[in-house]
């Protein structure tokens, strides 16, 4: 069979019934990738797999879901490993707890540095529940010296955040 | 050969130089509300260089700070920046708008539309992460009071790519190692390294190959510790474990087989003095055996002159010695020839 458009063998062939009118078009390899019909043979098979699976796990409300701020897909970011802007992390918070876990080994919460901005009470909340936890699984997994040490932060908590401005503050220069 | 060089190395100690080259830490950082790079305009790319580009030049971050417009510099001095480790590959061979501010020492340099917005590194020579940390940090905390960085309670400083969410920190240091290599030695490293979650990489980093026995070995976790936490693992642990396997393998060879330990080193030498034509890859595999010699006390060269001498045999480097372009033969000459005036005292 011939390409619609010129002569060439067809190798696509898309048939489409819409309300009970049957469609078919046939097209040669360069007018199907003009017309951006993808050819499966022509793609990598860890592209092809990446986006069955997507499907597969998220369905399709999660994969074709749009992020407010860039209108970026999870399915596109699961793809790519690489996330679109802020409110993504908002919008898809819990499929990206998943992507994160995977690549942070098993981490899940951030406990290290809070922007200077951002020193609330809320936040010292926060860091003081997350010490609490890791306090707990230290004197269950009866690591005493280690629980000393959280004890010992948890305690310095509301001064820390000025100490450790005022100690590296005058360092901005070599 | 002058007296200079005849004098025990003062440094060859210090800082763990016998095998530690380098020591870097960098913080990736996005501001708020600005979708990231994958996802962002041509306008939106250039808004951010020039915000960041104000800031970073007014923040009084370094005591002398170069802004470089890395769209209007050509591609040989992107190079030049590249060998010297002031930007990535990547940032270099981007077609995004983006800069890079650099201190005046060349050791803070602050990479602008590279993955993340905003790539602060601070590199020292030898074993230094202490020293860099601080002034990363110290630079955070000043270009925080000017610029939102995008963060979440959950999940930290946002990033581009999910392995950097969190402190956003990746401490590493460059490493010399040619015992562990010619003790066949490297696939345990690179087994236990892959164990704890470290990142072996080339000399220029991400995607590049090991040249001259030259490793950059870096933590891949950067969520769920303090920055201190991992700074601690990293110096307390990690290093000082590398630092003893390589020491140990280079005396392996010692102990084993002096002469043949020798044989290597000073027939590296003696090709490097007398080569007419070089390499680059040639090169770096010769001054990694003659700058063993020098770690073990077989040879007297300088040793951070000899350091230097891996960056002044990279290509940009080479053209900028000679103030012109080179074809491919001129190249090999050229670095032959300041490698053997380099290396004429050695002994």
């Amino acid at each position: 069979m011939k390409c619609d458009l010129c002569s060439k063998p067809a190798v696509v062939h898309e048939v489409t019934i819409s309300g009970g009118a049957k469609k078919e078009v046939h097209l040669c390899l360069e007018h199907a990738q003009a017309a951006g019909i993808a050819i499966p043979g022509q793609q990598p098979i860890n592209k092809v797999l990446s986006k069955f699976v997507i499907g597969k796990k998220e369905g399709m409300g999660e994969g074709h879901r749009r992020c407010g701020g860039c209108g970026c897909t999870f399915g596109q970011i699961k793809q790519a490993n690489l996330i679109g802007c802020p409110e993504c992390y908002r919008a898809f918070e819990e499929p990206l707890a998943q992507l994160i876990d995977q690549s942070q080994f098993g981490n899940t919460e951030h406990v290290g540095r809070i922007p200077r901005k951002m020193h609330t009470p809320s936040h010292n909340e926060i860091r003081a529940r997350k010490l609490m936890r890791e306090l707990d699984a230290a004197v269950t997994a009866e690591q005493y010296e280690r629980a000393a040490e959280l004890r010992d932060r948890l305690n310095e908590l509301t001064t820390n955040v000025e100490h450790e401005d005022e100690s590296t503050e005058g360092n901005a220069g070599p | 050969m002058t007296d200079e060089a005849r004098l025990p190395d003062p440094r060859l100690d210090a800082d763990d130089r016998d095998v530690v080259l380098s020591s870097r830490v960098r913080l990736a950082r996005n501001l708020s509300g600005q979708p990231f790079l994958n996802r962002a305009s041509e306008t939106q790319c250039a808004n951010i260089v020039r915000t960041t580009q104000h800031v970073l030049l007014n923040a009084s971050i370094s005591e002398k700070i170069i802004w470089i417009d890395l769209d209007e510099i050509n591609a040989h001095d992107r190079s030049l920046l590249v060998e010297r480790h002031l930007i990535s590959r990547n940032l270099a061979e981007s077609t995004l708008h983006r800069g890079v501010a650099i201190s005046g020492d060349e050791q803070l340099s602050v990479m602008v539309n590279e993955e993340d917005h905003l790539r602060i590194q601070v590199l020292r020579p030898g074993s230094n992460i202490d020293s860099a940390f601080q002034q990363v940090r110290s630079t955070d905390i000043q270009l925080e009071q000017q610029l939102d960085f995008a963060f979440s309670d959950r999940w930290g400083y946002l990033a581009v790519c999910p392995t950097n969410v969190g402190t956003g920190i990746r401490f590493s240091i460059m490493v010399h190692l040619p015992g562990l290599r010619i003790t066949n030695e490297l696939g345990k490293v690179r087994r236990a390294a892959k164990e704890l979650h470290l990142a072996v990489r080339g000399y220029y980093g991400e995607g590049s190959e090991s040249s001259g026995n030259i490793f950059q070995i870096s933590n891949q976790v950067t969520l769920g510790s303090t920055e201190e936490d991992l700074r601690d693992i990293f110096t307390e642990r990690i290093v000082p474990a590398l630092l003893d396997y390589e020491r140990s393998a280079r005396q392996v060879l010692l102990k084993r087989n002096p002469t043949l330990l020798d044989d290597r080193v000073h027939r590296a030498l003696n090709i490097l003095r007398s080569a007419r034509l070089l390499k680059v890859e040639e090169a770096m595999k010769l001054l990694s055996r003659v700058r063993l010699g020098v770690c073990l006390e077989r040879l007297h060269v300088p040793l951070p002159q000899l350091d230097d001498l891996f960056i002044q045999i990279q290509p940009a480097h080479l053209r900028q010695h000679v103030n012109c372009a080179l074809n491919a033969e001129e190249e090999l000459e050229i670095r032959a020839s300041l490698v053997r005036e380099v290396l004429k005292d050695a002994d």
